[in-house]
């Protein structure tokens, strides 16, 4: 058997109700057993395979996170044909995050897009005539998550994590070339200018850690675009689902310039609205930056919300939004249904596929049925909720806390006086494991920052 | 007029650090052997550098020792100085290198070339390859004879139409003058081979008689010289030693040098082979690191049989009158006589990509290949894949089992693994930080990481593995005493502590934790270890590193152990990758060139992403539920 996954194995986005935490491999039950506190006090290692048990799974400190139910299934008749647990989870979304965040603390790995049906098959848990279709789950599961890691990924904590990197990089260069050519180069009194910089590191790393907790990556739900030619009602409409004065709204065409984000509950469906500048041909430089952003939110979006302004005729602007959310999952709505109504559905035939809901966001009417559009879309499977964005969070969450671990044993290290050399091999874990976060190749590296930073040889 | 016809088990084609250990590693293995060279006085000769070993390539001569060959033999008996390099940190790290006497070296490996039963040594050139149907038959010399034979393998080192270079001259002979391969190449090439061409350097020996010593630092060995041969008696090396001279260059060096690019065929586009980056020449320094103020060189002795001094450091393809005029702005070379130019050298070598893990063409059956001929550069890179070609040209020849050796095993796994899968577009040389890891591989327990191998193959004898295996059961058993011995707080035991500045034991611990402090270690502990066994002093080394480095030993243990798992999927050799519909068509074409042995290897192509080994993995089961 392999090495324990764990992932949430239901969807994520339903904020009530129940969701199953997986974990899958050698050490799963082991794993469990090390945050499940059972009601009865009995390990669930000693439990015969496919029962459940009740009681709480608890943090490290032993605080409770939540009330569960847990399913043993040992080893060879399970879905994976590995030893799985599930967890049961009944406090919610966050809940059943931070489960998850408990077992991977308790040593399991975050589970790669399409990992446990990977293991099924190769188990031989599921037949050859599947196998295809493994491979485009794989396939299908990693293009999105290698889609949304990156288009999550704000510039700000990539040029933070390249930053950090680039300071462990230059200390491991500088050792090694001294250790490849100690005749050249020498390392006397060097420890001390690491230590400075490790310290620096553990705070900056600490620190990215910290927001990823509370900040924006950890909060996900329907990543929601608003789109619509420009004084369509855009903003209105994000007013009036966030129910506060975010965004400007003025009369005068172009006035939202920048990308403004909210993130509203609908129903007890998270939405991360995104509201976009007018799409419209534009002159004027600060606003077709909004414009370029806008179309690069389209792309990344899970759900497109187009807002056509019925009191108008369609023109160019709408026609250039139709065609760039073909493929998107859309829900058009016609907005300002208290004034006269201009365009009529048959104008909008090549929006036939797509949910239509009439509303006014001014008068803020026909919200409630804009929010059925949105749950049917979801409850009926048309948005794949993005679970992989979701892994992809805890995945860098994990790099980012084994990057720590790392470096912490650089500081340990010192303090016992290590060499250089066993100083290097924690420094380069770390920079493996933050080049992971952001996608970047570690390969050669080092040998090329050595060449070309050092002047060695004969 | 007929032509000259013969027949032998293995081709060696050159007689250089590779070409000596495959024949050798052949003709031992008791197959017939025959092992070309241009000149029979240049066996194992060192063209460049007069040492062997240093960080890194002290490692690969103790494996290649470990498996049975000859390198470290050699130069523990023609060594004139030894130092064991970075002996102030991590045993991981330490090195061993020694200065050759170059004709001791040369002459040396010569009589044990010239004396090993099964091998003979024939001076000619050899011409072509001859191939029928993807497997190799033998080769032709110039002069057109035919030598048949079930495996060649190549180590043409930098001879394929070599071409030296200083200023405006260029010569087409091999280092030294001597004569260079000039046929080879186009047979290669129209057997399918790609072909390249890389550069190296080597700076002027000049004689000693002009150096002004009183200017420069003295450099001398070690006063207890550790050998390379785990088989050499360390009482035999301790000999009278030579020095090495440092002094430096300045900014009066630098401005000749700038002052004279225009006449570097490097930078007037004369050269166009690749060379290291690591090895630059010294024109090369003064560019690419303008603000350094000096740069050091070393003045080292060619031998004891010659004045000729090696002027480490400054390797350089300028004008003989520049190289005059750059050399005499050195302090204690104002007068310098040289004796030999310094000069570039351009060769065709291969892309090792084209090669397998066990170094045979994935084209051309039975034909092997090693040494600076796969794009390596170093006399101990290039005995490595000669020791590593010649047992596996040997196992084929035999119908046994090739010899790998992985990532976690050896330097020579690293150096291998590298070469035939990593893109590279510079003479590849070993370094440290390459080796994942290094903590296992250390340069101390090579015999304990290799001998097997060499016992398996045929190299090392019953004899030598017995020892090796006594002193693994040793160690076992000393390391798991120590962990078992209490240490109280009893006088004696406080005076030691304090004797050594460590801090003082409130209770009882065992030895192995005293052993783990960094001010202690398993020797100064003796005299509180009443208890203690008399062992060798390399078990006692062993015992000590095992104890004292536990935790960082363990976690790289640990990652073997899933290294491993990647490296033991092997993907059957009739896989087609075209047929994988998931893999996406970089990983695809990438896959279809390097045809991997393993998911392990095929990970570590560059474009081949995690996503593509999972499609590959879920393939590879399919294949063989299909062929079940």
């Amino acid at each position: 058997m392999e090495h324990t996954i764990a992932a949430i194995s239901t969807s994520t986005m339903s904020s009530g109700g129940i969701s199953i935490v997986r974990m899958s491999g050698k050490d799963a039950i082991e794993t469990a057993d090390k945050i499940f506190v059972s009601k009865n006090g009995k390990k669930l290692s000693e439990a015969s395979s496919h029962t459940v048990h009740y009681g709480n799974i608890v943090d490290e400190d032993g605080n409770i996170i939540d009330e569960v139910l847990v399913i043993v299934m040992r080893a060879p008749n399970t879905y994976t044909r590995e030893d799985v647990v599930e967890i049961d989870c009944h406090g919610g979304i966050l809940v059943t995050r931070k489960v998850l965040e408990a077992a991977i603390k308790a040593g399991a790995k975050p589970a790669e897009p399409g990992e446990f049906t990977k293991r099924a098959f190769l188990n031989g848990r599921i037949d050859l005539s599947q196998a295809e279709a493994v491979i485009d789950v794989i396939n299908s599961k990693n293009e999105y998550a290698l889609k949304s890691s990156v288009s999550q990924l704000d510039g700000k904590l990539s040029a933070k994590i390249k930053e950090i990197r680039e300071v462990i990089l230059n200390h491991v260069a500088y050792i090694e070339a001294a250790l490849d050519d100690p005749e050249h180069i020498s390392l006397d009194n060097y420890v001390n200018n690491i230590e400075k910089d490790v310290d620096n590191c553990v705070d900056n790393v600490y620190k990215l850690l910290k927001t990823s907790d509370n900040g924006r990556i950890m909060r996900d739900g329907i990543r929601t675009v608003i789109l619509g030619k420009t004084n369509a009602g855009k903003s209105s409409l994000l007013n009036a689902l966030a129910k506060e004065e975010r965004a400007i709204v003025t009369d005068i065409e172009g006035t939202t310039r920048d990308v403004l984000e909210e993130q509203v509950n609908l129903g007890g469906v998270t939405l991360n609205l995104v509201d976009t500048a007018g799409i419209r041909k534009t002159d004027d430089y600060v606003e077709s930056i909004g414009v370029e952003k806008a179309k690069k939110y389209a792309q990344d979006a899970d759900l497109v919300i187009f807002v056509v302004d019925s009191s108008r005729p369609l023109d160019k602007n709408d026609d250039d939004i139709i065609s760039l959310i073909q493929n998107k999952n859309v829900i058009v709505l016609l907005n300002k249904s208290d004034m006269e109504q201009v365009v009529k559905p048959e104008d909008l035939k090549n929006l036939n596929k797509f949910s239509m809901v009439s509303i006014s966001a001014k008068n803020e009417t026909g919200l409630d049925k804009l929010e059925h559009a949105i749950k049917d879309m979801f409850f009926n499977g048309e948005i794949s909720f993005n679970e992989e964005i979701y892994i992809t969070n805890v995945r860098h969450k994990t790099l980012l806390q084994e990057a720590l671990d790392s470096l912490h044993m650089v500081k340990d290290g010192i303090n016992q006086g290590m060499s250089e050399d066993f100083l290097t091999i924690d420094l380069m874990t770390a920079y493996e494991k933050l080049g992971m976060i952001i996608g970047e190749e570690v390969e050669d590296d080092l040998a090329d920052r050595i060449f070309s930073k050092f002047c060695m040889g004969k | 007029m007929k032509n000259l016809c013969e027949t032998y088990d293995v081709v060696v084609v050159g007689a250089g650090h590779a070409g000596c250990e495959a024949a050798l590693a052949c003709a031992r293995l008791g197959l017939n052997t025959i092992c070309f060279t241009v000149s029979c006085e240049s066996i194992a000769m060192m063209p460049c550098n007069p040492n062997i070993g240093g960080s890194s390539k002290g490692h690969l001569v103790r494996e290649i020792d470990a498996l049975g060959g000859e390198m470290g033999k050699n130069i523990d008996a023609t060594f004139i100085q030894s130092k064991m390099l970075n002996k102030s940190k991590g045993p991981a790290v330490h090195s061993l290198r020694a200065q050759a006497d170059k004709s001791d070296y040369s002459h040396r490996m010569r009589k044990i070339m010239e004396n090993t039963d099964n091998l003979l040594v024939r001076q000619a050139e050899v011409s072509e390859i001859i191939v029928e149907d993807g497997i190799i038959k033998g080769v032709k010399t110039v002069s057109g004879a035919s030598y048949f034979a079930k495996a060649v393998v190549l180590c043409t080192g930098v001879y394929l139409k070599a071409k030296c270079i200083f200023g405006d001259v260029s010569y087409e002979t091999g280092p030294n003058g001597l004569l260079p391969a000039n046929h080879l190449t186009q047979s290669l090439v129209d057997n399918g081979i790609e072909v390249r061409r890389f550069k190296t350097g080597t700076p002027a020996r000049v004689d000693k008689r002009s150096i002004d010593f009183s200017k420069m630092t003295e450099q001398f060995g070690d006063e207890r010289v550790v050998p390379f041969s785990f088989t050499t008696d360390p009482e035999t090396v301790q000999k009278d030693q030579v020095s090495c001279w440092l002094t430096y260059t300045n900014e009066e060096t630098h401005k000749i040098i700038r002052d004279n690019l225009d006449r570097s065929p490097l930078y007037a586009g004369v050269i166009h082979g690749t060379g290291p980056r690591y090895c630059p020449s010294i024109e090369d320094k003064v560019v690419r690191f303008a603000d350094k103020e000096r740069h050091q060189v070393f003045i080292e002795p060619e031998g004891l049989y010659t004045n000729e001094m090696y002027l480490g450091g400054m390797s350089s393809s300028m004008p003989e009158d520049v190289q005059y005029a750059m050399y005499r702005t050195v302090p204690g070379l104002e007068n310098v006589k040289i004796v030999r130019n310094a000069y570039a050298i351009e060769y065709d070598c291969i892309d090792a990509l084209q090669l397998k893990s066990t170094l045979e063409f994935k084209k051309i059956k039975g034909l092997f290949a090693g040494g600076q001929f796969n794009g390596s550069s170093g006399y101990e890179e290039a005995a490595a894949q000669g020791i590593i070609a010649g047992i596996n040209a040997a196992m084929y020849v035999k119908n046994e089992e090739p010899l790998i050796l992985d990532r976690s095993e050896a330097y020579i796994g690293v150096l291998i693994d590298d070469l035939v899968t990593k893109e590279s577009t510079e003479p590849y040389r070993m370094m440290t930080s390459r080796a994942e890891y290094r903590l296992i591989l250390r340069q101390d327990n090579a015999d304990l990481r290799l001998s097997k191998y060499g016992h398996r193959v045929g190299l090392i004898n019953d004899e030598r593995m017995a020892k090796v295996e006594l002193k693994e059961k040793q160690i076992a058993e000393e390391v798991e005493r120590v962990k078992s011995v209490n240490i109280g707080t009893g006088k004696e035991v406080l005076d030691l502590l304090e004797k050594y500045g460590s801090t003082e034991l409130k209770t009882g611990v065992t030895l192995a934790e005293l052993v783990k402090r960094p001010e202690l270690n398993y020797e100064i502990l003796a005299p509180i270890d009443k208890h203690r066994p008399e062992l060798a002093w390399d078990v006692a080394e062993q015992v000590n590193i095992n104890l004292k480095y536990e935790g960082y030993i363990e976690r790289q243990l640990r990652q073997v152990e899933h290294f491993k798992k990647l490296e033991s999927k092997i993907i059957p050799d009739d896989i087609d990758y075209n047929e994988i519909t998931g893999l996406r068509k970089e990983a695809m074409q990438k896959l279809n060139k390097m045809k991997p042995r393993s998911i392990g290897q095929a990970s570590r192509i560059s474009g081949v992403s995690p996503a593509d080994i999972s499609v590959l993995l879920v393939y590879m089961e399919q294949f063989r539920r299909k062929k079940m």
